[in-house]
Parts: C-alpha cells; sequence; structure tokens
C-alpha cells in the first residue's frame, strides 16, 4: 500500500490564533503534529541594530514597542542596565512608582493573555470582561504618562514625572446622561492613586469572574489539561522563565529571588502548578493577578504616606526644571547638551534583567563610553518559550497547537524584536 | 543573590586544563574562555554541582569593528579579535548567574554548538549566525531566523549599513514583490560622540 500519510500544512501568517505574525509549517500525520517549524521574523524591525544608532534615552520608547503588552516592563531593564553603567541611586519614591507600574502592567498583560487565550479555545466572553478592566489600568497609564500603551515613562534616574493629583473625567453625552456620568467619574474625584486604589478594591472580584467562567468549565478543562506537558528539568533546560517555569513546578521568580527596586520589601506569594500543563500555566497566571493586586496596594499605600522626588537631581543624566532654565545659565547648558548629545554611560558591560509578565527580560548592554550603546541585546522571554514549541505541540492535535501558543502567551513584538 | 566572591572562588575550582579568566564588574561575573576550550568548560559549568548551570538565559554574538570609534574620529577604535560570543547563565538551585565570553577572529568565525548542553541554544544559535554570521559547529539546523527569505548579508555586523542594502516593494505591472537598491540616505540626526574621561566635568 503506498498510500501518504504525512503531509505539510501552513499555519498564519495572518491566523487569528498565532497572535501576530507567526507562521508555522507543520508535518501532520492526519490531524496530529509530527514536527512544527516555526518561521519567525515576520516583525523583525532590528530594534537592538536601532539602539546602536540612537543616544540613550532615545531608545527608551523602541522598548515599549517590544512587548507591547507589557511595555513599562520593558522600559525597566533597559533603564536599569543603564543606571548600572551609570552607578546613579534611584529615589525611593521612583522606586515604588515603578513597582506600582511593573505590577499594573503584569496585570494588564494578564488580562490580554487570559482574554486572547480563552477566545481561541472557544471561551468568548472572557475576552469582553477582561478588557473591561483593561481600559481602566490604561486609563492609569494615560493619566500618569500621557500615552495609553507605549508610554515611555521611565528613566535613568527614576521616572520621568509624579503621579497625578486628578484623573480626567468621563463628560455627559447622548449615551450617558447626567446621572450616569456621576456614577463613572466616582472613582476620578481624587488622585490617580485613589483611582487604583479603588481598583484594586474591585479587581479580586473581576478575577473571581474570569474563574467562574473557566476554571471549572469542562469544556476549558478539556481543552488544556494535560496539555502541553513539560517537566521541570526539561523546563529549565529549554530556558522557560516566568509563568512557563513556574507552571511546571519550579519555583523560581527574580522579583523573589533576585529582587530589584522595592520588591524585598513587598508581602506577596510565587503560584507554583505541579504538572506543568497549560492548566496550571493558566492556573499561576490567574493567581499572579491577584499576588500582584496585592503588590499594588502595598505601593499605593506608601505612595500615598511618602512624597519625594521621583527622579534623581543629577543634570549629567536627567534634564534641569525648566524653571531653572529660565534663571541659571548652568542649567541651560545642561539642557543643551542632554539635548543635543545625550549623556555618555562609562565603558563596560551589565546584564540587567526584571521578571516580566511572560518571564525574565534581559537586556545585555555594552558600553564604549560614548553617547549611544554600542550593543544591546535583548533577551525576550517569548523567543525561548516559542523555539519550545516543537517540542510541546509532537504529539497532540492540531487544535491543541493553539492551545499551546495560547499558554505560551506569545507576543511578536519581543519574539522578532 | 548569592555572593559573587563564593561564586569566583568556585569558578577556580573548574576541571584542569580548562583556562578561564574571571572578572568582575557591577556585581556581575564574567568569565573568558579560549574558544577551543568553550564547549569543555561550558560542560563543566553545567555539570559541576557546586556550579550547576541549568540555564542558558541568553547567547548573543558581538562585533567590536567600531569600538571605541566615534563619529569625529572614525579612524580610531575597533578591537581585535573582531567578534565575540556571549552566554549568560543563570544557576536557578545557587541562584547566581555567570557571563561567558569567547572571542572570535573573523577568519576563523566558528564556535562548538552547544546545543547538546542547552537545547535553548538553538534559536540563540540560529539567530547569532544569522546576525552576525558565526558558524556553530554541531548545529543540527543551522538556518536563518530573523531576515526575510533569501536575504543576504549579516546584518547586525559594524559594517552593514542601518537602512540595508535592498529595499522591497510591489511591482504592479510583474505583478509580484520586487527588490531595489535602497533609495533612502542614511541619515545621522546626532552623531556619535565619545568624550575624553573628565572632560567637561567642573574639577578637571
Amino acid at each position: 500500500m503506498s498510500e501518504i500519510h504525512n503531509y505539510t500544512m501552513n499555519f498564519g501568517p495572518q491566523h487569528p490564533a498565532a497572535h501576530g505574525v507567526l507562521r508555522l509549517v507543520m508535518e501532520m500525520d492526519g490531524e496530529v503534529v509530527e514536527r512544527i517549524d516555526p518561521h519567525i521574523g515576520l516583525l523583525h524591525r532590528a530594534t537592538e541594530k536601532l539602539a546602536e544608532s540612537k543616544p540613550y534615552n532615545h531608545n527608551i520608547g523602541y522598548m515599549d514597542r517590544l512587548d507591547y503588552v507589557s511595555m513599562m516592563c520593558n522600559e525597566h531593564a533597559y533603564v536599569m542596565a543603564i543606571e548600572k553603567l551609570l552607578g546613579v541611586t534611584v529615589p525611593k519614591r521612583a522606586r515604588y512608582i515603578r513597582v506600582l507600574f511593573d505590577e499594573i502592567t503584569r496585570i494588564l498583560n494578564h488580562l490580554m493573555w487570559i482574554g486572547a487565550h480563552a477566545l481561541d479555545i472557544g471561551a468568548m466572553s472572557v475576552f469582553l470582561y477582561a478588557f473591561r478592566e483593561r481600559e481602566d489600568l490604561m486609563d492609569c497609564y494615560e493619566a500618569a504618562s500621557g500615552a495609553r500603551m507605549h508610554a515611555t515613562y521611565y528613566r535613568p534616574g527614576g521616572v520621568y514625572r509624579d503621579l497625578p493629583d486628578s484623573m480626567p473625567q468621563y463628560e455627559s453625552s447622548r449615551w450617558h446622561g447626567e446621572g450616569d456620568t456621576r456614577e463613572r467619574n466616582q472613582d476620578r474625584s481624587g488622585s490617580l492613586l485613589d483611582f487604583i486604589w479603588a481598583f484594586s478594591e474591585r479587581f479580586p472580584g473581576c478575577v473571581d469572574d474570569y474563574e467562574t467562567l473557566l476554571t471549572d468549565n469542562r469544556i476549558w478543562k478539556q481543552r488544556t489539561v494535560g496539555i502541553g506537558v513539560v517537566e521541570p528539568s526539561r523546563a529549565l533546560k529549554l530556558g522557560f522563565t516566568g509563568p512557563m517555569l513556574r507552571g511546571s513546578g519550579v519555583e523560581w521568580d527574580l522579583r523573589k529571588k533576585q529582587p530589584y527596586e522595592v520588591y524585598d520589601q513587598m508581602d506577596f506569594d510565587i503560584p507554583v502548578g505541579t504538572e506543568g500543563d497549560c492548566y496550571d500555566r493558566y492556573l499561576v497566571r490567574v493567581e499572579e493577578m491577584r499576588q500582584s493586586n496585592r503588590i499594588v496596594r502595598q505601593c499605593v499605600k506608601w505612595l500615598q504616606a511618602n512624597a519625594g522626588p521621583v527622579i534623581v537631581e543629577n543634570y549629567k543624566v536627567v534634564p534641569p526644571r525648566r524653571e531653572a532654565m529660565k534663571q541659571d545659565m548652568e542649567s541651560l547648558i545642561h539642557h543643551f547638551k542632554l539635548f543635543t548629545e545625550g549623556y555618555a554611560v562609562p565603558a563596560g558591560e551589565v546584564y540587567a534583567a526584571v521578571e516580566a509578565p511572560k518571564g525574565e527580560f534581559g537586556v545585555y548592554l555594552i558600553s564604549d563610553n560614548a553617547n549611544k550603546p554600542y550593543r544591546l541585546k535583548i533577551r525576550a522571554p517569548g523567543f525561548a518559550h516559542l523555539a519550545a514549541l516543537n517540542e510541546m505541540a509532537r504529539g497532540h492535535m492540531l487544535a491543541d497547537v493553539v492551545a499551546i501558543i495560547g499558554s505560551q502567551d506569545i507576543v511578536f513584538g519581543e519574539v522578532d524584536r | 543573590m548569592g555572593s559573587t566572591q563564593h561564586l569566583i572562588s568556585r569558578l577556580s575550582t573548574v576541571g584542569s586544563g580548562v583556562n578561564i579568566s574571571v572578572t568582575e564588574a557591577h556585581g556581575e561575573v564574567s568569565a573568558e574562555v579560549e574558544c577551543s576550550q568553550l564547549h569543555r568548560c561550558l560542560q563543566l559549568l553545567h555539570d559541576q554541582p557546586d556550579l550547576c548551570f541549568e540555564q542558558l538565559i541568553d547567547l548573543c554574538g558581538v562585533d567590536y569593528l567600531d569600538y571605541g570609534k566615534d563619529d569625529a574620529r572614525a579612524n580610531a577604535g575597533g578591537t581585535s579579535p573582531r567578534f565575540a560570543v556571549v552566554y549568560h547563565l543563570l544557576s536557578v538551585s545557587h541562584n547566581h548567574r555567570l557571563r561567558v565570553v569567547v572571542r572570535l577572529e573573523e577568519e576563523s568565525l566558528t564556535v562548538d554548538s552547544v546545543i547538546d548542553i542547552w537545547p535553548v541554544a538553538d534559536w540563540f544559535e540560529r539567530e547569532a549566525f544569522d546576525l552576525f554570521g558565526i558558524i556553530f559547529i554541531g548545529h543540527p539546523d543551522l538556518r536563518r531566523l530573523l531576515t526575510d527569505y533569501g536575504f543576504v548579508g549579516h546584518p547586525f555586523r559594524k559594517d552593514f549599513p542601518l537602512s540595508g542594502h535592498v529595499e522591497m516593494r510591489y511591482d504592479e505591472e510583474k505583478g509580484r514583490v520586487v527588490y531595489e537598491p535602497v533609495s533612502i540616505e542614511p541619515r545621522v540626526t546626532v552623531p556619535r560622540v565619545i568624550r575624553e574621561r573628565g572632560s567637561g566635568e567642573r574639577n578637571s
């Protein structure tokens, strides 16, 4: 019998479950996946090369566009690398603001993930609920930085500006009357911190809602339990970090093990899975949202009680205040120098890593004492995760590939860079 | 994170016959290894119980062609050997990190693959091959990863122009995508500047 069993199938790059521009060339035996060859690079913008041609501060905006659903965490790794080389100490309030926004970013990312992942395997409504909460967090981004997504808020030496004292208000319209608008503006009457506090009050209830829809859902469990199982030792060898590693049962979190900023003063737990399948990774991320909410509340409390500077007053790195420039010649010179040339970073090489929502996001920076990076290497967690897709999906059905991609939480901005 | 001194003292016990020079800066430990000993050294770093680097966090190529050069003095700078491959290792059980650097001459841009020690090296090595043209001996499938199908050159080398060599557009008459030499002029808005140490500071 000379029947041909295996055939090659193309998946993507314009497939909604491909989370962007992933192209998979799959060798199939009927419905079963024999081998997957992911073709990446369709979103390759050579960020690292572009960064070599720009002064340090110009590149912060590029970092937002790497993993474009966890923007501020990427910035964080980049500015931490520069700070390490410069030897700058960040003021305490700035460190709390960074932790606050790192955790808001984590919730943002996980909300995006839970919505898209559920949508991929057939649960429509979670997406809508998740985006309702995402909208509030986007408003926090906007209030602090002026942009909803690509914030460019962190700076070497601190953050760009202090948190605002007021939130923008809704205005009544044809669709929202006076009473309705008053209700919608209730949380927005105070400062940004009050708004975040109100959010953190109701958010655990929202997570309960998502869990009601998914955790014990029979279809959800059938699609995720026992799918894409990775042993702990194998997960380490495959370079997994973040929820992918913790889902396999390895208790590893940079926020606990190699704490940066003020994470050592935060009270939170690391959720760990046992089976290493898609369902465990789901549970880990859901619990992470709750833990992030705890950290957010601790940060808000501290920030409400403690005022202070949010960026260092080292005018070789940070521009002086606008008012000072009007009077003071030296401030004017500093400002001119910083905006025409930037600052020189002492020669050397450093690696700075943060626990981004997807895993370890690292920046390896080589400086040769110039005003631009000599080499910038971005270590994106999704890159290592996607590389393991072939191994994770082998022997599974075609539909499970989608579940595995979803549970890896792939974003092409960072995979392709 | 464990103290770096502890790690440095352990590194001195790495098997005989392997020469590694260890340096510490910014609280990070770097080790430079000769190319011929790289694979054996990394295997030892992975296997030795008191080092136990289970994870290869990152692997990347570096081109030192323009190191120390700025736009005003284009002839200065550059270091030899021209290339380097940098490995970032992480030990989850001991909670320490190590950077391993291997320098490579332009004429012999080959280094042993570590895919047998850490499978994650697969894509990292493909990426370094794609962007720098470094050949990893023993890699089973060393194809381009990030660049376009049929791409020519290694774009992250310092002598590769930022805007590339070709641009792409859809040709209405031919009914397909065509490649043409780039039409954009390279433009530098902020020049690359290296100041002498201490210049511009108050008490210099």
